[in-house]
């Protein structure tokens, strides 16, 4: 059995429940088992925040929260002063960090082992450039796609367009389709 | 086999469509905390006119509950949803439900009750609700959830039950967690489900009748509780020969005791809920060990399948019973008592105790399951006297 676990890190607001969720529903078009799951508290907009996603080839049975994740996504470079968002990382895992500080710095400052992964792209001003919007999830997936390889790019832009065709015309997907290739490419790792 | 969809979907969000193909004529709900998204999402689905069901939005729980009696006494089909504090505020209702027998689903999703504040998982509000005169139904995962709801239904207004049916769900781990399952089209669920004939609607006036009414020193009271007795009783047969039809539609197993590896185990644990998959995980690994590990997960707590879990556990060597709920000052928890109930008339005297575990939405990490197979694994071999209760897990 091929298990992925995710812990996802973010503010309230920033998207990072439902970014959980698009990428459980992109392993879902791949016939895999997936769970994503919020982490519900007080929560307001701003606070740190976290959720989970858990990908298999097989059906997942356990249900008990992720203390070993194999790959962290961080969409806001600020929560590293404020939670300790290397907790439990496996030893091969990645942390993929929305920020526009280099890889091999970040890495340093997070004092992780070097076999962690260390992946960092500027999610927030991809978004910005393409979406016109700071909405760092949908890029950061792209990252993801790249520096894991647990879904499929095109799976993914695909389940992309479905969503948001419900809302939106051609112009919002591709501006969406560009920030997830421009994450794509700008990641960089350490 | 019917066709059927494969979805990502949160419990809640299951549960809701369940719901909206088995066409309840009124749904009443006091849509604000403590309540689940299950209304929320059914609201939406009336906006839509994607069901012709009217919604009465109540201004609490209490009400929620009254409207649902009304309504079903009038002869409607009734669903509704709560949770925790929400079905603490229901208790009046709930016992008038039964007594009046009228068939009402309601989906609860499993969460604490204060004091102190917490809206995590836990059984505590389902357990306090056993003895209501409602049949309970345990989903361990969305899945079961969305096909539970469907039995419900027929379970609830088939002719030898007449009784109100909830079907539970673990909240937060089952009724929030985006999980993968597969739902039938809607005309597969109104065939299964069918059309609702009450059988004393206050509202056919060709026939009238009157429910609920005032039974004093003398009345008929006693009789009508016998008349409860027998009819859960009776619902037994009826949860089994409407699981069996569903389990041929879906394709997906059904019975009121769901065992795994229980042919040769030696070591079992008896649980409810979604920790049953934590504990089967568990159980795998330690059967790769060669160690004999069994699970028996309990899907229907009332009527209480006491013969068929007395039937399961024939042979084994030791016993933990996990609860998510207390009944505090008693031997142990809800489940517990049942399990050694149900034991009591074995020919051989097992070794069984109780975990109260998981209160509050606490995780239920895998450690501590192998720590209550390592436990009975003790007990089996005699190292380990049984200890009756104890807290699993606590700091």
């Amino acid at each position: 059995m091929q298990l992925t676990e995710i812990r996802w890190h973010a503010r309230a607001g920033q998207g990072a429940v439902t970014a959980a969720k698009v990428v459980a529903e992109t392993a879902l078009s791949a016939d895999q088992y997936m769970q994503a799951m919020p982490e519900y508290g007080p929560e307001r907009m701003g606070a740190p925040i976290k959720a989970f996603t858990r990908i298999s080839d097989e059906p997942i049975e356990i249900h008990n929260n992720i203390e070993f994740p194999d790959v962290v996504i961080v969409l806001d470079d600020s929560l590293i002063d404020v939670v300790d968002v290397t907790e439990g990382i496996k030893p091969n895992g990645s942390i993929i960090i929305n920020t526009c500080s280099p890889a091999a710095a970040v890495k340093k400052a997070l004092g992780v082992a070097d076999t962690v992964t260390v992946a960092c792209v500027d999610a927030s001003g991809i978004a910005l450039d393409t979406i016109k919007r700071d909405i760092p999830n949908t890029p950061i997936v792209g990252a993801f796609t790249k520096v894991t390889g647990v879904i499929n790019i095109d799976t993914f832009k695909g389940l992309l367009a479905k969503n948001l065709s419900k809302k939106f015309g051609q112009e919002m997907i591709d501006a969406n389709f560009a920030a997830v290739d421009r994450a794509y490419q700008e990641v960089t790792v350490a | 086999m019917a066709n059927q969809k494969t979805i990502a979907e949160t419990g809640n969000v299951l549960v809701a469509q369940a719901m909206r193909q088995c066409k309840p004529d009124v749904m009443a709900a006091y849509p604000i905390t403590p309540q689940t998204t299950i209304v929320e999402e059914f609201a939406k689905y009336v906006a839509q006119g994607r069901c012709h069901t009217e919604y009465v939005t109540v201004e609490s729980e209490h009400s929620a509950m009254s409207a649902c009696v009304g309504a079903s006494a009038a002869g409607a089909r009734v669903m509704t949803a709560t949770c925790s504090q929400g079905l603490a505020l229901m208790w009046e209702e709930l016992y008038i439900a039964a007594g009046m027998r009228l068939p009402i689903v309601m989906a609860n999703a499993n969460r604490a009750l204060s004091a102190p504040i917490n809206i995590h998982c836990d059984h505590s509000d389902a357990m306090g609700a056993r003895d209501a005169g409602w049949i309970m139904l345990f989903a361990e995962t969305a899945q079961e959830a969305y096909d539970n709801t469907i039995m419900s239904v027929r379970i609830a207004e088939h002719s030898d039950v007449l009784l109100p049916v909830m079907t539970c769900l673990d909240g937060f781990i089952t009724t929030h967690s985006v999980d993968r399952a597969d739902i039938f089209d809607d005309d597969t669920v109104a065939e299964f489900v069918g059309e609702y004939v009450p059988a004393y609607a206050l509202l056919d006036t060709d026939n009238p009748s009157s429910h609920g009414n005032f039974s004093g020193l003398g009345g008929p009271y006693f009789e009508f509780k016998k008349q409860q007795r027998l009819a859960i009783d009776a619902s037994m047969a009826v949860i089994k020969s409407v699981g069996a039809e569903f389990s041929e539609l879906s394709g997906r197993p059904f019975d009121v005791v769901e065992g795994w590896g229980m042919e040769d185990a030696e070591v079992v644990i008896v649980v409810i809920g979604s920790s049953a998959g934590n504990v089967r995980h568990v159980a795998r690994g330690l059967r790769a060990q060669g160690i004999k590990a069994g699970v028996l997960k309990i899907r229907v707590f009332r009527p209480f399948p006491a013969a068929e879990v007395a039937a399961a556990l024939v042979g084994v060597k030791a016993i933990a019973v996990m609860d998510r709920s207390e009944s505090f000052g008693a031997e142990g928890g809800p489940l517990y008592l049942e399990v050694r109930s149900a034991l009591y008339d074995s020919s051989e005297r097992l070794p069984v105790v109780d975990y109260i575990y998981g209160l509050g939405g606490s995780d239920v990490r895998l450690e501590l399951i192998e720590r209550v197979y390592s436990d009975l694994a003790d007990i089996a071999s005699g190292s380990m006297a049984p200890f009756g209760m104890t807290y699993l897990g606590t700091r």
